[in-house]
């Protein structure tokens, strides 16, 4: 992708997708599944069944999508539009993301002291943020394998 | 979520208690927003004789909502998943179990230079902010509007995760019950956690919680959280006592009242699994709210960002395209 207005869209993209990767672990290790796996018992890994820690990691992975969605739809609207548009795979992954974004907004307010939601909602929120980051990451994997960006050229 | 009428409570509860007229049992603005809606309970621990009624009581309404696992168990794999069965050891009473909600705890302690014996029901404290209702993976525990930590037993699949993030470690787990059964018994889930309800189905129908009402010492007390407080509050200084549960972990519904410091009874308790400590207890969601602010922030910073990143290049892109072509 020649994006030569972004110059700086290779470190955002290698972030990115490191950020996802660990949201997606810390995203799991919410399940008490990585002690029971074996998996937290590998050297290095014990921290995936820290609860409290992947929670934590989990939401400053979140704060920094955020910040990284929010600098690259300035980008886009501001100087990138001009010359480019975005490719269909990147129509559906804004979609899974606003999706995986918005439920777990949700998510985030649950667990403010404050905030209280019906059970049928409060299990809504939790298996559709799951189900849509099994969708999202299906789907990325598609098209990191068919190598379609976000971008394309006008 | 039914409301429960406050003032039959009041009735019951605080005005039976004769330290506060009804008169004066309007709630006052709250300080924070879930206060209003959330009832506390008041222990007493001058006043228990260690009776166990309240033990009683509480196995007896809460009955029907105990476990009857099915057996032979379903295999569970890997092997270090251990089987947690409670079933046949129901008349176990000195800890929590999935059959035992509430038990007694003693403590040999020095009040004034004189050796006394107190005791006092432990169940779980009903968190203001609970991590094991926040950190549920699963919808299963959750918060009440008026100050309940309910485990929906039907839900839950017992990977007790809500245990090992309760800084009490409350909740129980019975296997060879629940959904897990349904989905993939050998390898997801162990059966499903279970705690004191605070008997929510009661409180819905405005009845007083079973181990309240059965209590001869009328230990227990059950009100709005800022009523509690204040009683809790009034009595500790009557008596130069001591206060636990309105700032640990933040705070909690639960309120006891001690002659003593905690500390002591710390000490002086039997501790360890289905046995609560008396430690002090720091709020474990602060980290959690404290990043939850910053994810406010975080758009923000990035759109700044980006906007004076892009802004000028944007500028040049106006100008040499001129009038043409814009978008
Ligand atoms: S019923 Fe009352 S006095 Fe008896 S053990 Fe329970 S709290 Fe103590
Ligand atoms: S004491 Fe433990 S089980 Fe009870 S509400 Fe608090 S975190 Fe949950
Ligand atoms: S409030 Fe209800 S469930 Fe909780 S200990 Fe008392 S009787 Fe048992």
């Amino acid at each position: 992708m020649e994006q030569n207005f972004f110059p700086e869209h290779k470190y955002i993209t290698r972030a990115y997708i490191f950020i996802i990767f660990m949201m997606t672990l810390t995203g799991f290790g919410q399940m008490p599944i990585f002690k029971r796996y074996y998996i937290a018992d590998i050297p290095g890994l014990g921290w995936l069944a820290e609860f409290y820690l992947t929670h934590y990691i989990h939401y400053i992975g979140a704060i920094l999508l955020f910040a990284i969605f929010a600098y690259c739809t300035a980008g886009y609207f501001l100087v990138g539009r001009h010359t480019f548009r975005l490719t269909g795979p990147a129509y559906v992954r804004i979609i899974l993301l606003s999706a995986i974004t918005l439920t777990g907004i949700f998510r985030v307010l649950k667990n403010l002291p404050d905030m209280v939601f019906s059970p049928n909602f409060t299990m809504f929120i939790d298996i559709s943020h799951m189900v849509f980051v099994m969708i999202f990451l299906l789907a990325a994997a598609v098209f990191l394998f068919m190598k379609t960006g976000w971008l394309m050229p006008k | 979520m039914q409301k429960l009428s406050r003032r039959s409570f009041l009735k019951a509860g605080l005005a039976a208690a004769g330290t506060l007229g009804t008169s004066g049992l309007a709630l006052p603005a709250s300080v924070r927003g879930a206060d209003t809606n959330e009832l506390a309970t008041l222990i007493d621990i001058r006043k228990c004789v260690g009776c166990e009624a309240c033990v009683d009581a509480c196995q007896e309404v809460n009955a029907h909502k105990f476990p009857e696992p099915e057996k032979p168990f379903p295999k569970m794999y890997p092997s270090r998943v251990k089987v947690a069965d409670w079933s046949e050891k129901r008349d176990v009473r000195d800890r929590l179990t999935p059959y035992t909600w509430v038990f007694i705890q003693n403590a040999t302690v020095t009040v004034n230079g004189e050796e006394q014996e107190l005791s006092f029901p432990r169940r779980c404290m009903h968190c203001q902010n609970p991590p094991c209702a926040d950190l549920c993976p699963w919808g299963a525990a959750r918060k009440l509007e008026n100050g309940i930590t309910r485990i929906h037993s039907d839900i839950c699949l017992g990977g007790q995760k809500c245990k090992a993030v309760c800084p009490w470690k409350i909740p129980e787990r019975q296997t060879g019950v629940g959904l897990y059964l349904d989905i993939l018994p050998s390898l997801a889930g162990n059966g499903v956690m279970f705690k004191c309800d605070r008997c929510y189905n009661r409180i819905e129908k405005g009845e007083l919680p079973a181990c309240i009402g059965a209590c001869p010492e009328d230990v227990q007390t059950i009100g709005p959280r800022e009523e509690i407080i204040k009683q809790a509050r009034m009595i500790a200084k009557e008596i130069g006592g001591y206060i636990y549960g309105e700032t640990e972990n933040g705070g909690t519904n639960t309120i006891y009242v001690s002659p003593v410091p905690f500390e002591t009874l710390n000490k002086a308790i039997e501790k360890g699994p289905g046995r609560p400590h008396f430690d002090g207890v720091e709020d474990a969601m602060a980290h959690a709210d404290n990043l939850a602010k910053a994810m406010i922030i975080a758009p923000l910073a990035g759109v700044a960002a980006g906007v004076g990143r892009f802004y000028k290049a944007a500028k040049n892109l106006d100008a040499s395209r001129g009038k043409e072509g814009k978008r």
